[in-house]
């Protein structure tokens, strides 16, 4: 159960991007909030948990739902 | 009974708005049916993109600026100080002078500022050229530099997503024309895993980076910059020395944004993408860099917002929907160097597409600068 879920609709972001809509909202919130993604890029699938791995940060879960992609991430540090 | 619109913020996207419904309701402003207010902190109108020459001491900072009341409509009330409150509920933004300003509808265009202060020891350590006082500082900076590591980092998120890679190919071209390349190096890092955010636009610049011999580290968040050591450290570990740092700096909502609790942890606020109106009003439209929207803050993407906010705005007041949409249109010059430039241009639905640099769009972008103040007065 996740009580404090944001989510980042990013869909349609060429520019700034999913991967850089993240980490603005990593560096926002405080350390346990989970967010939530929304990218209608395929690429976000692969960068952003490659991006969460190297900040040592957690990946919850990475679904795709028709063609929006919804990539869960929680702030641990 | 007269309508009252006001616009918080005189920036290009507020002073666009005000302008164009001036003048589609010259008639009614002038019968007093309707009243456009424009609340700014300067009587000056600032063009940010001039900072970026300014550093490279091509323009001076009067090139900048123009009083506020000669870009607007004479028929626009100009109120000069800050805003301590929006107040929705009472339908009003209170000054801190204790003065409200009361509205039917309001405009919301009080833009981003630098928060250097975000990334521990930047404001000491490093350089940047998102205001006039730190452009001239960096403008010294590289007059006393006379070769060395040059380091660009990048904070999230940030105004004007091509200044990196603008900044970064002037700086080189910079550098070879002062005849001190030989002993410069530069070092460019950026926040996700290629050169520009825009994957068009990086995968042009990863052969130029090549030839130019930048030195690219993608996957790099500044977190922390020794100004003693001269070292800045990622958020991902890494540790760059540099003997001089430069900064486009993380940006944060305004404080008013925060203060009226109309905003995120970032001070920004919750905005319909299409329809550009706050989320949960109808009243209160959000354009420029005071937004959450996942798009470009930049000037081109706050101008053509404005065009829809005024467009809806004038409808409204002759009795319409107000049904014009914002397809998120953001328009970009990239300076590639001294002498050539290129552009993009893209929406929610479609991506850039850069084309070669020329010397021709380079100009075109210097004669903008100079005919940058036709758009504030909603004629460009």
């Amino acid at each position: 159960m996740v009580d404090n879920v944001k989510i980042v609709d990013a869909r349609g972001s060429f520019c700034p991007g999913p991967l850089m809509e993240l980490i603005k909202g990593i560096r926002q919130e405080p350390v346990g909030t989970v967010l939530e993604v929304w990218s209608s890029d395929a690429g976000s699938a692969k960068d952003i948990p490659e991006w969460v791995k190297r900040a040592g940060q957690e990946l919850v879960s990475s679904e795709q739902e028709v063609d929006v992609f919804k990539i869960r991430v929680k702030k641990i540090k | 009974m007269m309508k009252k619109i006001v616009i918080l913020g005189g920036g290009v996207g507020g002073t666009v708005v005000a302008n164009q419904v001036a003048r589609a309701m010259t008639t009614e402003m002038k019968s007093g049916a309707i009243a456009v207010t424009v609340i700014t902190e300067s009587t000056q109108h600032i063009y940010q993109p001039m900072f970026l020459y300014l550093a490279f001491d091509r323009v001076v900072p009067a090139e900048a600026k123009k009083p506020e009341r000669e870009l607007l409509d004479r028929h626009i009330k100009i109120v000069t100080g800050i805003a301590d409150r929006i107040d929705p509920e009472s339908k009003q933004v209170r000054m801190t002078d204790g003065t409200a300003v009361p509205y039917d509808y309001l405009v919301i265009a009080t833009g981003s500022r630098p928060a250097p202060e975000q990334v521990a020891g930047l404001s000491e350590g490093g350089h940047m050229f998102y205001t006039e006082e730190s452009a001239l500082k960096l403008r010294q900076a590289l007059h006393d530099f006379h070769g060395g590591r040059i380091v660009i980092t990048v904070g999230v998120p940030h105004k004007c997503p091509v200044a990196p890679l603008e900044f970064t190919f002037m700086v080189q071209e910079w550098a070879q024309s002062q005849g001190i390349a030989d002993q410069t190096e530069i070092v460019y890092t950026y926040p996700i895993g290629r050169l520009h955010s825009l994957e068009p636009v990086a995968q042009w610049a990863e052969p130029v980076f090549a030839a130019r011999h930048i030195e690219p580290h993608i996957f790099f968040n500044p977190e922390l910059v020794d100004p003693v050591k001269k070292t800045i450290t990622s958020l991902e570990g890494e540790v760059l020395d540099y003997d001089l740092l430069v900064a486009i700096p993380p940006h944060m909502g305004q404080d008013v944004i925060g203060r009226s609790g109309l905003g995120d942890a970032g001070q920004w606020i919750p905005t319909h993408r299409t329809s550009l109106q706050m989320e949960g009003s109808e009243d209160v439209f959000v354009l420029g860099d005071a937004t959450n929207l996942p798009i470009s803050k930049a000037g081109s993407t706050a101008h053509f917002e404005a065009d829809v906010v005024a467009s809806n705005l004038v409808n409204l007041l002759q009795g319409g929907l107000g049904s014009m949409r914002y397809d998120g249109k953001v328009f970009c010059f990239i300076e590639t160097g001294l002498t050539k430039a290129t552009y993009i241009t893209f929406d929610y639905v479609h991506p850039p597409k850069p084309t070669e640099p020329t010397e021709m769009i380079h100009m075109f972008k210097l004669a903008y600068n100079r005919l940058y103040w036709l758009t504030p007065a909603g004629l460009l």
